[in-house]
């Protein structure tokens, strides 16, 4: 699904460069669950944001579902992101003057779909993330971790072929986070490839595999067994 | 433009930023205003020289002597020049076929003038039957003079509206007797002037009648003609032009008169004098247009700052909707309709406001040079495409800035 080869970055920070990503390569296949773990500066977000064609790479290749990514114009860009790709981020970025179901619908609107369409897509998919009731409320009407089931609405909408996830329970209590990653595990379950950046190490084992980054270089790639986040609330309700 | 979501969130912005938006408004608005309100003025002064140019024919052409300013052929300066039917006549032999009407005048200056008890001192003018064209004269009552008048030396006179009143009070006059500067002159005619009271206190009788009355033999006070009708304007100017230099030069030949004289002859065109007058008049629209132009673009520039507020304050939003697909192009397209949309909401209440002061306002202005002030339904169309001009162009600049935000930069913006 998607094949990244020597893959470089650096970033101009007045006069001296700052050299992120020294030559990635990893492949991650379908359906794979991967969470990319690093300290901060470790290079994981630019990663993201490369895979996510938020950003560019200097150097190297990149392949999406046997697409090549390179020297995309605004245009193909953007219609790559709403075709193959679904965003959740760390601080939700959710449109906060549209109701949780206008946001949801969003990614279909830029598709193209007509509206009683989208709404019903739309609605389905809140119903999904167990947010029907709540489809007519504003962001700021919502939790943290409702606005972030939202965001994951949102990024599943348009049925993309793989979901990124920067940081997703970052903004989020340890109850409300396994209540997201749970979520995000269902819709792996069902053959979803995810992509997940996080730091925290409990949320990296409830992937299936641990990318680690430092200092732009990959130090170690492993598959784990994956914690459910369903036990692993459960065990730490029962420490409380 | 029908995108229901689109006008959704058009509204949902402006909601949120209603002073800023009001304010923008305002500055469209009154730019706006201000255009319409000067392009009414500058109709309003063209409607009040059209009026001036009423009086007479637009394209008459009056020849009247005076006294030589420079020696000629032994002769001293100071000679006064008077012309005579010999002059006329030779103006209609050599130019028939251009004339359309045309006639010698002679006439006096404050003729007393009685009818039973009431008296008044009127100009007297001896004329042709054209006289009543070249005026732009209009009978209310009888008949002009005639060729059958100035054949028999006739006396009887064509009465302005005012002299009638002044003498008849409403009475007939047509058949009755008046007597100026004691000769009896039978009333056959009153007429009206667009020209208004100034016009109107003259009296017309036949040429002939007034040359034999007050003894001046074949003189002649002044020559009136208008051209043919041409197909434009232009032509018509030049025509005149030409006409009006030939008659000059015929003159002054006949009467020894050096060629660069300039007090002798004098000759008044009015399509010369009416071309300075709509050239002036186009100027000052000019330079209405300038000023009213200038206004609104101060407005576009103040719509332009508050939507780059805006791209600056959505860039956020902006980011995340490129991040979730969106086209650049979806992104100008909603930047560009925010702006045109409130330029055009502003600027039609400043077109609706203008007009229905110029309503109210329009008729109550009385004076010379402005009458009637309006725009036409060509104008406010105009002002309407500019409005829709000025408003993409104030959106144009942040939609691009908009559409180039990178998402990555996008969402890093806190």
């Amino acid at each position: 699904m998607i094949e990244i080869k020597d893959l470089h970055k650096s970033y101009k920070m007045g006069a001296n460069s700052l050299h992120v990503l020294k030559g990635i390569n990893f492949t991650v296949a379908e359906g794979e669950m991967v969470s990319i773990m690093g300290s901060s500066g470790s290079g994981k977000s630019t990663l993201l944001n490369i895979l996510g064609m938020l950003d560019e790479a200097d150097e190297g290749s990149y392949t999406l579902d046997g697409k090549p990514i390179k020297n995309l114009n605004e245009k193909i860009a953007a219609k790559y992101r709403n075709q193959f790709l679904g965003f959740v981020f760390q601080s939700f970025n959710l449109i906060n003057y549209k109701s949780a179901l206008d946001n949801v619908s969003m990614p279909l609107y830029y598709q193209g779909v007509k509206r009683n369409i989208r709404t019903e897509k739309a609605l389905h998919y809140l119903e999904k993330v167990g947010l029907a009731d709540w489809a007519t409320h504003l962001p700021n009407e919502l939790s943290g971790g409702q606005k972030q089931r939202v965001a994951i609405a949102r990024a599943l909408a348009s049925n993309p072929k793989v979901l990124l996830a920067d940081e997703p329970t970052g903004a989020l209590d340890t109850k409300t986070s396994y209540e997201v990653m749970e979520l995000i595990q269902g819709i792996n379950d069902e053959g979803k490839t995810i992509l997940c950046v996080t730091h925290e190490d409990d949320i990296a084992h409830m992937c299936k595999r641990i990318v680690n980054l430092k200092d732009g270089v990959i130090i170690d790639d492993s598959e784990v067994t994956q914690v459910r986040a369903a036990t692993a609330y459960k065990k730490a309700m029962q420490h409380v | 433009m029908f995108n229901v979501e689109r006008w959704q969130e058009i509204f949902e912005t402006i909601r949120k930023n209603k002073l800023r938006t009001f304010l923008t408004g305002v500055s469209v608005a009154s730019g706006i205003f201000i255009l319409v309100i000067l392009l009414a003025i500058g109709q309003g002064m063209q409607n009040g020289v059209a009026k001036e140019f009423e009086d007479d024919a637009a394209n008459r052409i009056s020849v009247w002597t005076g006294v030589t300013s420079e020696s000629f052929k032994g002769l001293n300066p100071g000679r006064r020049i008077q012309m005579d039917n010999s002059d006329y006549e030779m103006a209609e032999r050599k130019n028939g076929d251009e004339l359309e009407f045309k006639s010698g005048v002679y006439s006096v200056w404050g003729g007393l003038t009685t009818y039973g008890k009431e008296n008044g001192s009127y100009r007297i003018e001896g004329v042709r039957g054209d006289y009543q064209f070249l005026e732009n004269a209009s009978l209310t009552q009888g008949r002009f003079i005639n060729t059958s008048d100035l054949q028999n030396f006739e006396k009887v006179a064509v009465i302005g509206n005012r002299v009638y009143q002044d003498l008849f009070k409403q009475k007939k006059a047509i058949g009755e007797y008046i007597e100026i500067t004691g000769v009896k002159f039978k009333v056959v005619g009153v007429y009206t002037d667009p020209g208004g009271e100034r016009e109107e206190t003259r009296i017309f009788i036949p040429l002939t009648t007034s040359q034999r009355v007050y003894n001046a033999g074949s003189d002649l006070r002044s020559l009136v003609f208008t051209l043919k009708p041409q197909s434009n304007f232009n032509k018509a100017l030049k025509a005149s032009e030409a006409f009006s230099a030939q008659l000059e030069n015929d003159l002054k030949t006949r009467h020894s008169i050096s060629p660069t004289d300039e007090r002798a002859v004098n000759i008044n065109n009015s399509l010369e004098n009416a071309k300075r007058f709509y050239d002036l008049m186009d100027m000052i629209r000019w330079f209405f247009w300038g000023v009213g132009i200038c206004t609104i673009i101060a407005g576009v520039v103040g719509v332009s700052n508050i939507m780059l507020i805006i791209v600056k304050e959505r860039t956020k939003e902006i980011g995340v909707r490129k991040a979730i697909g969106a086209q650049p192009l979806s992104i100008i397209g909603m930047i560009l309709h925010e702006s045109i949309f409130v330029t055009a909401i502003a600027g039609f209440f400043g077109l609706i406001f203008s007009l229905f002061l110029l309503e109210i306002v329009g008729p109550l202005i009385e004076t010379d040079y402005i009458r009637n002030p309006s725009v036409d339904f060509g104008v406010a169309i105009t002002t309407v495409v500019i409005l829709v001009v000025a408003g993409a162009l104030a959106g144009f600049f942040p939609a691009r800035r908009a559409a180039k935000i990178k998402p990555i930069v996008a969402l890093r913006d806190e």
